[in-house]
């Protein structure tokens, strides 16, 4: 009871502020201009080196990164509340009707590009799989090791929960193999974890379980199959060649973006990012530098 | 003369002041409930118009693909909170009697603030320790595809919930008069007997508060149970779903919350669960107060 009235009116708070203009506008030149930075997951650990580094060239400059996926910085970016929204997916169409109606044009910069690995444990003797036998894991279809040449085991499925890009992507791309018209969902068994760490931890510890996630978040302690794209196809694991060069097949650009073109300030640490240093970061977090 | 009546006129000032204050705090409180309640109300109805009842009412829970059913949230709640009761409530009356009958002076001592620190431990700590440590313990001895399952949530939940119910039923057993027990052991009852027979029962409306008070805590409880319990949206009508992953309402709204756009009928839908949890502890409290009611009637009763 009391829990629930604490949600309820924090619930309230944020909707208020919510309600209010951008809090975010520079007040006047010369003092400290922060740039606020919400989105998704995926990105948040790269924006905050990107942030850590720029404060270093301009500390005048204060950069505000916090995470809680795509949508929650999409919708941010709709209801005016931050300078940058981080998305691992596209804006939807509904998305940028919702934004134009409050009168935000969303603006999209692709800032690097990041392969989704598909992750076991690393006991498990499978190596490598297909799209469609992914697919066919997640949809429900495939529910033992066994039948992909593994131990008698069940199959654990973990996603991320469906306010992340990263879960539309692997809807779209690979649990839907691609196809527009294909409405195949997830099976109702996945368990939809609230972070890219859970996923990690539960793969780590578990021999039954198979995960996906970005490849910046894969650690050695989980074992990362090869992936082609159909049967008979090379097997190749992702890497930032194996990207940039188009064999991987679970691969996606990441974005920002930001309430119709960026201007004065957002626009020079935008330059700076899509620069060499700023991609140079990109690369040394594991993500795919875009050039 | 005159000294005294300003005098008297700046005390009833300060006294009017203080009363005024005080009145004040206490409106402001209902005020505060009456509005998240309406604010609740003019978010979550809305819900039941927008979407179709049958698919708010289905069993399938994806909102980005417009499946709103609700029924495997209301269920793994359930699941979980039945799952910390029965192992909560037995843990809780024993440690209750074993402080307020059985243990000596100084070992009560220290036992009761000990309980009081457990109830200080902040959920998102114990849903840490459930990711790293319980769940895989809970998938090795029990030998399930996964641990993170209804039954883990349980038993953190069960965790939580313990102090509360040691407390209030420790209390309940304390109030019960001492001639209640000299009379039965005058009359040969062994020590167990008394316990049992006579003091639990004379304090059974209040140890019934301290079960319900419990649940309602456990059934609110969101962080941990975000973390442990795997989050999968399904109705399993079957004796194992105690120990299959689940997804409780609390979760979703709290994993689902920040990605909504304001008024869409997914933004709606959350709210309606709002209610329908707002409803379930505010029925479990009704209980609970129906409870410590009946009791104060009794005792009415008893000194007339």
């Amino acid at each position: 009871m009391r829990n629930l009235g604490l949600v309820l009116l924090l619930s309230v708070l944020v909707l208020t502020a919510c309600g209010g203009p951008a809090s975010a506008q520079p007040s006047s030149a010369g003092s400290q201009r922060t740039i606020e930075d919400v989105g998704s997951d995926t990105i948040v650990n790269l924006a905050l080196a990107w942030a850590e580094a720029y404060q270093k060239i301009r500390p005048d400059i204060s950069i505000s990164v916090s995470g809680g996926g795509s949508g929650t910085g999409l919708a941010a970016l709709i209801n005016g509340t931050t300078d940058i929204a981080n998305a691992s997916r596209k804006i939807k169409a509904e998305e940028i009707a919702d934004a134009q109606q409050n009168g935000v044009e969303p603006y999209e910069i692709e800032i690097a590009r990041d392969a989704i690995g598909v992750i076991v444990h690393l006991d498990n003797p499978v190596q490598q799989l297909t799209l469609q036998q992914i697919s066919d894991i997640y949809s429900g279809k495939i529910i033992n090791w066994q039948e992909l040449g593994g131990e008698d085991r069940p199959i654990v499925l973990l996603s991320r929960e469906s306010n992340s890009g990263t879960h539309v992507y692997f809807l779209e791309e690979v649990v839907r193999l691609g196809q527009q018209a294909n409405k195949t969902l997830f099976s109702q068994d996945t368990l939809l974890l609230p972070s890219s760490e859970g996923i990690i931890a539960e793969v780590r510890q578990n021999p039954n379980a198979i995960g996906y996630d970005g490849l910046g978040y894969i650690t050695p302690e989980v074992k990362t199959l090869a992936i082609a794209p159909q049967a008979g196809g090379e097997y190749v694991k992702p890497s930032i060649d194996t990207v940039n060069n188009g064999q991987y097949p679970i691969a996606r650009p990441l974005f920002m973006y930001t309430p119709g073109e960026p201007q004065d300030e957002v626009k020079i640490y935008l330059d700076w990012v899509l620069g060499p240093e700023g991609q140079k970061i990109v690369g040394d977090l594991g993500f795919v530098p875009l050039h | 003369m005159n000294a005294s009546i300003t005098e008297h006129k700046r005390t009833s000032l300060a006294e009017f002041a203080a009363e005024r204050l005080i009145r004040g705090s206490g409106i402001m409180a209902i005020v505060f409930v009456f509005l998240i309640f309406a604010f609740l109300l003019r978010e979550g109805l809305p819900a039941f118009t927008e979407v179709p009842l049958d698919n708010l009412f289905s069993a399938r829970w994806y909102p980005i693909e417009e499946y709103y059913g609700i029924l495997p949230l209301i269920f793994g709640s359930l699941v979980v909170t039945i799952g910390a009761a029965i192992i909560a409530m037995p843990i809780g009356l024993l440690t209750a009697i074993f402080i307020a009958e059985i243990a000596p002076r100084w070992l009560r001592e220290i036992l009761k603030p000990l309980i009081e620190v457990v109830a200080g431990i902040p959920s998102v700590v114990l849903g840490f320790f459930g990711v790293v440590i319980l769940s895989s313990l809970v998938r090795e001895t029990l030998n399930l595809p996964t641990g993170l399952t209804a039954f883990t949530g349980s038993v953190i939940l069960a965790y939580m919930a313990l102090p509360t119910i040691v407390s209030v039923a420790e209390d309940a057993l304390d109030a019960v008069p001492r001639s209640y027990r000299d009379a039965a052991l005058a009359l040969g009852a062994t020590k167990w007997q008394t316990i049992w027979m006579v003091t639990v029962k004379a304090g059974k409306s209040g140890i019934l508060t301290a079960m319900m008070l419990g649940i309602g805590r456990a059934i609110g409880e969101t962080m941990a149970v975000l973390m442990v319990t795997g989050n999968a949206a399904r109705v399993a009508l079957e004796p194992g779903a105690l120990f299959m992953p689940v997804r409780t309402m609390t979760a979703t709204i709290a994993a689902e919350m920040g990605e909504v756009a304001q008024g869409s009928a997914h933004f709606h839908v959350l709210f309606a669960i709002g209610i329908v949890l707002f409803v379930i502890t505010f029925l479990v409290n009704l209980v609970a107060s129906f409870a410590i009611f009946r009791q104060s009637k009794r005792s009415a009763r008893l000194l007339s």
